[in-house]
């Protein structure tokens, strides 16, 4: 038989920031024994239009990324909020009309990738090592809309070297919010701020996360900020793909 | 009041930079929110209770009218007066005419947030009434002439050190001496004012938590026992509550109740849970002379046949404000009216128009930590979106924020055109950006990089990086 296809969201994010977790997800995924494919009429899974209320253009963009999909086995998503936002709410969008039933179809083969390498491969013997200690924070979509928890813990648990500290309130929003972060800048630094305390009181060096929303956010009040604290996509550490420098660092050693 | 919710962002602003008032809401997380926490933690059929509330709430608001009538014909049978209000200009009508009647001169009132939503003490103090509040929060903010920033902790914006000041302020029989340090000493010298009005009141206004349609009854709940003697010690008791209160049955007031206590402060009951059912009658030892129900629609009908009609789910716990990140950041007063936190922005656009509330719905992160603690899993996520949807559809933001979201529109659903862009914006950002690997500043963005860095892009897309590998080994 041959190995399942999985098609790869890359998110809009991942495509332009940061192609380094697009590919230490890649990787993880072939290595769960999945083909894995990458449609190239996918763009954005959307969210920026629904959540600003914009519901023909989200509604568009959904079919548009079921469509480009349809010959894959799964649909795998390195980000919980646009896993969610392909998994839970895209059915919403066509609910009641002659679509649903292909969409619910789609829906029914999209995993956020860390839960699709532990639940769905049982596979947890990934390939990356790292030394030293990390922290996780939980994103809000994969958590509470997804149940995201314990696979990404659960795999990191099987990074030789690596030792989990658990910050105050990991569960708590990081303040991004998409377009709020800039709409409702200050609210979002208040917010922001709390978390990048907490992070920072876990006494890690590394603080991993599997949205990278959030950890640009993230990333950016600590580089404001000055502190030494440290930012990737857990794909990265658990892919061992250590190569680029951590989100919002460059190649030359940061002052 | 007047609402200042089109001010949203200047309200913010404004909470953001209040020291003192960052030092009050620092207590939340410990407080109330820890408390409830502990409360569900300890109590593993919690989540089953969730759910029969949920089923409670739906069913009622199904079957609203037959269970509003049962009410009626039960209060009535039991010595009550009953009286309908579509709006809140009918029901500050009906309220003042009950006080004329009696002849009254002094109110006191029990904690109701509807009677904020009308603005019923104003209107009662233009018609020569003494209103006074007897639960302790309201009081402090009464004498401070400002609205709750809470649903059920009203002066969590203050501190113990605002309240001693106040009460020196304006309780000029206190010797300079008298000691006020602490919570326990305020209290007493609250106790001993209200006491005094209690008994000289003519009128005792209060809410109702739940109407139980079975009896006849209101229920409220407090710490205090403020509405205990709210209801029983003036001539007249006038309850005023809105039209989803009503609960079909005793029972299902019990698995309301068992919800909203530990949802609300973590109690597994609150200190009183008072039912009051019609005057008193020839056996009763104490109770009002008269009792006058006031049930108020205020745009509730509306919201019943709209999309909205889950919020009318809310037993006003509080819950989702406490656990809301925004709400902690800014407190209750910068949402701009009576009910704040994300409950508030999904009501105060039902009941004022989206026009002028359209900040609350877009003021949040999309979390979800409102909805995974609501006691009757009223979707606020979803129900936020919607008025973004119809704020969206009447243009309600900005010329800019239009332009820029109806050209990534276009480019977002071109794939082709998408990826030529994305190639050509992200070859521009990495080589700006790639030494020192984000951007202090740029010339968008400027609310993000006014507080944070934006971490630079890594110079190519992942689509084109891909598509020059063999299955995702760089060549």
């Amino acid at each position: 038989m041959p190995p399942p296809r999985a098609g790869l969201f890359v998110t809009c994010l991942v495509d332009l920031m940061r192609p380094s977790v697009g590919f230490a997800a890649a990787r993880l995924i072939e290595a769960s024994g999945c083909t894995v494919v990458v449609p190239e009429r996918q763009t954005c899974c959307g969210q920026p239009a629904y959540n600003s209320g914009d519901r023909d253009t989200a509604r568009s963009i959904a079919l548009q990324t079921v469509r480009a999909f349809a010959d894959c086995d799964y649909v795998v998503v390195p980000s919980g909020s646009c896993a969610a936002m392909l998994k839970v709410h895209y059915p919403r969008l066509v609910a009641g009309d002659e679509l649903e039933s292909e969409v619910r179809t789609f829906a029914s083969k999209v995993h956020e990738l860390c839960t699709f390498l532990a639940d769905v491969r049982r596979y947890t013997n990934v390939p990356g090592r790292y030394e030293g200690r990390v922290t996780y924070h939980d994103a809000c979509s994969g958590l509470r809309e997804l149940g995201v928890k314990s696979a990404p813990r659960r795999l990191l648990g099987n990074v030789p070297g690596l030792e989990l500290a658990e910050m105050r309130e990991a569960e708590a929003c990081c303040g991004f919010g998409g377009l709020f972060a800039e709409k409702y800048a200050g609210i979002s630094n208040a917010i922001v701020t709390r978390k990048a305390d907490d992070a920072t009181a876990s006494g890690a060096s590394l603080m991993l996360a599997g949205d990278l929303g959030c950890l640009m956010n993230i990333a950016g009040k600590l580089t404001r900020e000055g502190r030494q604290l440290t930012c990737r996509h857990v794909a990265e550490v658990l892919a061992g793909e250590l190569s680029d420098p951590p989100i919002g660092h460059g190649k030359v050693a940061s002052p | 009041m007047t609402p200042t919710t089109s001010e949203f962002p200047a309200n913010a602003t404004r909470a953001l930079t209040d020291s003192r008032l960052q030092s009050a809401l620092a207590k939340l997380p410990g407080g109330l929110v820890a408390q409830r926490r502990a409360a569900v933690a300890s109590l593993p059929e919690f989540e089953a209770m969730r759910n029969e509330a949920t089923a409670i709430r739906d069913a009622t608001l199904s079957n609203l009218a037959f269970h509003l009538e049962t009410f009626e014909a039960k209060a009535i049978a039991m010595g009550s007066h009953v009286h309908w209000a579509a709006d809140a200009a009918v029901a500050c009508r009906i309220v003042t005419s009950i006080c004329r009647t009696a002849g009254a001169r002094l109110v006191v009132k029990g904690k109701s947030m509807v009677t904020e939503e009308i603005g019923l003490n104003p209107h009662l103090e233009r018609e020569g009434l003494n209103v006074v509040e007897t639960d302790l929060g309201e009081y402090i903010i009464q004498q401070r002439g400002e609205a709750p920033s809470h649903i059920i902790a009203p002066a969590i914006h203050l501190t113990e050190a605002d309240v001693e000041a106040d009460f020196r302020r304006y309780h000029d029989h206190l010797a300079n001496d008298r000691p006020l340090g602490s919570s326990d000493s305020l209290v007493a010298e609250a106790r001993a004012v209200l006491r005094e009005k209690f008994l000289a009141a003519d009128v005792g206004i209060t809410g109702a938590n739940f109407l139980v349609a079975e009896t006849g009854s209101s229920i409220i709940v407090t710490n205090e026992g403020n509405g205990d003697l709210t209801q029983i010690l003036p001539r007249v008791h006038i309850v005023v509550a809105t039209i989803d209160k009503v609960v079909p049955t005793l029972s299902d007031a019990m698995t309301l109740l068992r919800v909203l206590a530990r949802s609300a402060t973590g109690q597994d009951m609150t200190a009183y849970t008072t039912f009051a059912t019609g005057p008193r009658r020839a056996s009763d030892l104490d109770g009002p002379d008269e009792c006058h129900i006031v049930i108020v629609d205020n745009g509730r009908t509306e919201m019943l046949a709209s999309e909205m009609r889950a919020a009318l789910r809310c037993i006003r716990c509080g819950a989702c404000m406490n656990n809301c990140p925004v709400y902690n950041a800014i407190g209750g007063h910068a949402y701009g009216w009576v009910y704040p936190g994300p409950i508030g922005a999904v009501l105060t656009p039902a009941l004022l128009g989206i026009a002028e509330t359209h900040h609350l719905p877009h003021a949040s992160t999309f979390c979800g930590s409102c909805e995974s603690v609501c006691p009757v899993k009223i979707p606020l996520v979803s129900l936020m979106r919607s008025w973004r949807e119809r704020a969206h559809d009447r243009g309600l933001q900005s010329v800019t924020s239009r332009a820029v979201a109806s050209c990534w529109s276009y480019t977002a659903r071109h794939p082709a055109l998408y990826h030529l862009i994305a190639r050509f914006a992200v070859a521009i950002g990495g080589s700006l950006g790639r030494a020192k690997g984000r951007f202090r500043k740029l010339p968008f963005a400027r609310g993000w990089l006014k507080h944070r860095d934006l971490p630079a892009p890594q110079g190519r897309t992942f689509q084109q990086l891909w598509k020059e590998t063999e299955r995702g080994v760089p060549r």
